[in-house]
Parts: C-alpha cells; structure tokens; sequence
C-alpha cells in the first residue's frame, strides 16, 4: 500500500501552473485553485485498490483510514488554523463511546443501532464537547494550549476509568453489535464491510473537508494562522472562527471515534487514553501537516513502520518512532508530504535549468 | 494525618527538586523540554545500578546522579537542544517527545520493563516518632536534602553574579548579549545543572517514585502541573506548588481516591485559563 502511495505522490513532471508551494504563504495559496489533481484520484484509487491486493489485512487498512481521519482533524485544527493541541483524543473517545452505548442500548437491531446514526450521536456528541471546551483554547499562549488540551484530555481519560456504570470502567464496553449499513451490509469478520463503510466515509468526509479549506472561509482560517491580530483588524471574526473549527474538528475526530468501535465490536478506554492524541499528532506530522493529505499518508506510513519494526524489535520498535521523530523536527520541514513536494519542486526546477527555463 | 501531611510534604520537595530544572529551560529560556523527566529516570537508574550491582554506597550515588545527569544534559544540549530554541513550541514537544520514546525505549532495553528496587541503607529506613505521628526516616532526610537544595538555589538566583548574569540573559537576551555577558554558555550551564538536579531528584526518588522506563511519561504531567501553577518565572512560585500538588495528591489518594486525579487536572486547567501566568506570580513584569 505504501509503495502505491509513494507512486501516486512522487511523480516530479512539471505540475500544473502554479506549482503547488511547500511554503504555505497566505499569499500563495490564493493563487492555488482547487481543481482536482491526477495525484489526487490516483491516490484514492489505491486505496479502493487495497481492497484487492490485500484481501487479508482489511481490519488493518480500515483503521488506517480511521487513524488518518482523526489525524486529519487535528491538521484542520493545527495546519489550517494554527491552534496546537494534544486533546483530539477525548472526541476521538466520546465519539467511540458515544457510538458503543448507541449500538448496545439498541441491543444491535436498527433502529437505535443503526451505524450511521451512531455515527451522527458520536459526531454531536464529540461536537458539543468540543464547542463547550473550545473556549478554553481561545486564551493563552501555544504553551498554555498544549497544557489546556492536554489537562482535558487527561480529566475525560479519568472520567472513563471512574464512571464504570456507564463506561464498563477498564473493561470497556463488549460486544457491540451494529445492525447492517443500510440494512443491507452487516459487518462481517474479514471486515469487508469494515473496509468499504469506513473508506467510503473517510472520502465523504475528506470531500466535505477539502471542500472547507478551499473556500473563503479556509482562506480566512489560513490568514488567522499567519497573524491573528492582523486578521482581526481587517474584519474577520477571530474567536467565532477558532470556536467553529475547533468545534468541526471535535465533530470529525469523535466520528472517526465511532468508526472504530463499531468497525471492531468494542470500545476500550485505551480509545481515549492519551497516547492516542499523541499518536495521531505524530502521524499528522510524519505526513505533514497543513496539506489535508497528510494525516491520511502518515497514517499509512506510521501504520506500516509499526508493523514493520514490530516484526524486528516487538519491543523496541518506540525507539525508532523517537528517532524518527527527532529527525523530522531537525531536518525535514512538513513531512512526507513536504518531503515529496521539495523534491517534485527541485526535480522541476532542474529539469527548466536544463531546457533553458522552457518547461 | 500528620504522617500523610509529612509523606506529601516530603513528595512535594521531591517534585520541585526534579521539576525546577522545566522551570529555568520552560520559564527563563522559553524552551518546551518535556523531555525532563528522562533526565531523572537516568539519574534513578544510574543509582539503582551503583548500588544494587555494584554496591557502592549511597552517599556517592547522589553527587553520581548529579553530574551524570548534567553531564548528559550538558551533551545533548550542545548537540540537539541548542537547534531548537528559535523554532515553535510545537516543534520543540514534538522533538521531546521523540527523546522520550527513545528514552524509554533504551532503558527498557538495557534493564528490562519491571519496576526497580533500591535498597536503602538500614539507617536511612524504618521510621521515627515526631509529634505523635510515625514518620519515615529517609523522608526526612528527603525533606531535608531538598530544603537545603531550594535554598541554596534560591540564593544562586537571587544573590551571586551568576544569578544576576542568568535574569539578565533571560529578561532581555539581546541586551545582555550586548552588555558582554556570555548568554549561550549561561544557558548550557543552566540547562546543565538543571538536568543535573532533576538527576538528583530521580536518584533521591528511586524508591519513593517508581523507577521503571515508562517514569518521563508518568510524571511529565506533574511537571506541567507545578508549573502551569506555580508560574516559571520564580523558585518560590514552583516551589510552594510543589509543596501543595505533593501534599493534595497524597492526600487525595487516601481520603478520597475515588476523585483523585480528576481535581488535580481540574485545577491545573482552572489555572491555566484564569491566571495562565500561574498562581504564586506578580501580574506580569512589564
């Protein structure tokens, strides 16, 4: 899947005018129009592709894409809007819970297990904890953020613990039982449904998403990260915009929340455990954040090293995720994906160098 | 209840002894370094491996700790750290949190996932009678050895020609630069006596705190929560922080432990959004 992907990202022929800019100067990125791009449709081709060249690992490829999805939430927050945060996974927890009690108080019969209806309880859910905690990110410093999100992360991780009437405690709730999508699809153990419901719903919600950030309210967002007080004095609505997309942001990563429990049957609290923030933080990083496409690269890219590593050093294979880590802040500015576009940029270049300036 | 207030008081010495040193990188040289805490597992493991594999004593285990800790702090500040000054605090959580990952990874690797025992000398255990309440000798001397510590820093910061040199750096880099004062070779001193302490506090906490590789993560909140409390700024504000987390979290867990960490991250998040320069500061200098 990865070799796919680095096809479908790598090709350095000269890029439609303009060249899509590593730098994410404001500036620039008005210039970029929104079409859609071959890397693009190829890029989700794949993954459709996956379902086919490999048939065993479906559970594993849909929940990459979970993972990407959550991780592309947190790039709407961090690369679109510039808020930093370490909370994303409390909505990525409420949304799996919110999903899980759904489908066992409906005993997994529709109407009240109907997944997609979870999916929209894990979303409102998610996305009115979000609103009412999105406050609390307004103030502050970067520093304080990262510490605010952070300590509500950390309070919802405690309440799943203590609440064990509602939650099942560090048992997590078993057996959850959807009813079939649509009342046609039930997910079955290969997880072939798995794989197509949580592919289909990572696109939709990509389209809506992309969608967003190539409009004038992405562009607004975009200048709001660049210097807020500027955006502030040329009109726009500062903290509304923040309080929406933090609340946008909630919404999606609960959803991805939801996905996963009802993809895998169950909910534990290690869904909202901490290390969930901070391993969809990293994947966003590992596949740049900023470009939309990032979260769901460095999930591929996170998942497929972890598995690899795991298979050499099970135990130590968080070592080499340090390491990794260290050398991206150091060296590679933006990622996978920045990596790619530097690369694409200077093979450009030197091929105009070559033809004397003529592409 | 007075033995609860002594172990919470002696936990809270604990506490500013290993997180003073995130106060100077985080409040004097605006550094995000969640990393600390790896400093003090190194200084608790190079103890637990004088000592129980060695078996030298444990007077020479602590000044050990100290200067294995600075000395690796010194190193990795030279090499990395210094890289990362000028870049967003994003990026500086993201490289510390890699140093973490390898940390416990290497330290897993070295001497396994259990937790470490440290076996104290017989006159440093057992327990002694003050004012009608049990009390643990070694928690006395931890008192003890941290009292002295925060003076004695105190007095540094306040008082020596260092310590004036280190506010200049910190309230005006560029100034003090230009007045003649060495502000990089201040700030890796600095950094490196403070990871020297947080190995000290590691070495003096082996056996109160346990000592096993997943210790930077664990702790790393309560690094954050003195000082998101106590502000950064000072070394009373950290200090009384301290004094108070380690006193509410010992006693929380044993009068309420239905509860206990819930108020501890309440606060520290009620902190941060109302007195986001923490609590036991001045309004802001300028």
């Amino acid at each position: 899947m990865s070799v796919v992907d680095k096809d479908a990202l790598a090709p350095a022929t000269p890029a439609p005018s303009p060249a899509p800019a590593a730098a994410i100067s404001p500036a620039r990125r008005l210039l970029l129009d929104s079409r859609w791009r071959w890397w693009e449709l190829l890029f989700w081709v794949a993954c459709a592709a996956s379902f086919w060249v490999f048939p065993k690992k479906l559970m594993l490829i849909s929940e990459i894409f979970i993972l990407g999805l959550l991780a592309l939430s947190i790039d709407l927050v961090l690369g679109f809007a510039g808020l930093v945060t370490l909370g994303q996974g409390a909505f990525f927890g409420i949304g799996a819970y919110a999903a899980g009690l759904m489908a066992k108080a409906g005993m997994g019969v529709a109407p009240l297990s109907d997944p997609l209806l979870g999916l929209a309880v894990a979303g409102l859910a998610a996305g009115a904890v979000g609103f009412a905690t999105s406050f609390l990110v307004l103030r502050g410093s970067d520093l304080t953020r990262l510490m605010v999100t952070l300590g509500v992360a950390l309070i919802f991780e405690e309440m799943v613990i203590k609440f064990k009437d509602i939650t099942g405690g560090s048992d997590g709730l078993q057996g959850v039982m959807s009813s079939p999508v649509l009342g046609v699809w039930s997910f079955d153990l290969f997880g072939r449904t798995a794989f197509w419901y949580s592919l289909i719903l990572t696109f939709l919600i990509f389209l809506f998403c992309r969608r967003l950030v190539n409009s004038n309210y992405g562009l607004s967002l975009l200048a709001i990260k660049g210097n807020p007080l500027r955006a502030r004095t040329i009109g726009m609505p500062v903290n509304a915009r923040l309080v929406s997309i933090y609340t946008i942001a909630a919404a999606i990563a609960g959803i991805s929340g939801g996905m996963l429990t009802q993809t895998t049957q169950f909910v534990s609290p290690d869904m909202a455990a901490f290390h969930r923030s901070a391993d969809a933080l990293l994947i966003l990083i590992f596949g740049g954040s900023g470009f939309l496409y990032g979260g769901l690269v460095g999930a591929v890219a996170f998942r497929v090293m972890q598995d690899f590593l795991g298979n050499i050093t099970p135990q130590y294979w968080l070592f080499y995720v340090g390491l990794v880590l260290v050398l991206l802040v150091l060296f590679v500015r933006g990622g996978i994906i920045g990596m790619l576009m530097a690369a694409s940029e200077k093979l450009t270049s030197r091929r105009n160098d070559q033809t004397g300036g003529r592409p | 209840m007075l033995t609860i207030l002594f172990d919470g008081v002696a936990y809270g010495m604990l506490l500013f002894i290993l997180a003073v040193g995130l106060c100077v990188t985080l409040g004097l040289m605006n550094f995000v370094n969640l990393a600390h805490g790896a400093f003090a597992m190194a200084g608790g493991y190079l103890t637990v491996v004088m000592m129980n594999r060695m078996g030298i004593s444990f007077w020479w285990c602590l000044p050990a700790a100290f200067l294995f800790s600075a000395a690796l702090g010194a190193i990795l500040e030279r090499t990395l750290y210094r890289r990362l000054y000028d870049k967003t605090h994003l990026d500086q959580v993201l490289f510390s949190i890699g140093l973490i990952f390898m940390s416990m990874a290497a330290v897993d690797y070295a001497m396994g996932a259990s937790q470490q025992i440290v076996n104290l000398p017989s006159y440093l255990s057992g327990r002694v009678e003050i004012f009608g309440a049990q009390v643990g000798v070694y928690r006395l001397f931890v008192i003890a050895v941290c009292g002295v510590l925060a003076v004695g820093l105190q007095f540094i910061i306040a008082r020596t020609r260092f310590g004036s040199q280190l506010r200049a750096s910190v309230d005006d880099g560029r100034v003090a630069r230009g007045l003649g004062i060495d502000v990089t070779r201040i700030f890796s001193l600095t950094f490196a006596v403070g990871s020297g302490l947080a190995g000290l506090g590691g070495a003096l906490g082996a056996s109160i705190l346990s000592m096993d590789p997943f210790f930077p993560l664990k702790y790393m909140i309560y690094f954050l929560i003195v000082i998101a409390v106590g502000g950064a700024t000072t070394i009373t504000g950290p200090f009384f922080a301290s004094l108070l987390l380690g006193i509410a979290d010992v006693g929380g867990k044993y009068f309420v432990p239905a509860i206990g960490g819930f108020i501890i991250y309440t606060i520290m998040v009620a902190v941060l959004i109302f007195r986001p320069e923490g609590l036991f500061t001045r309004r802001t200098r300028r």
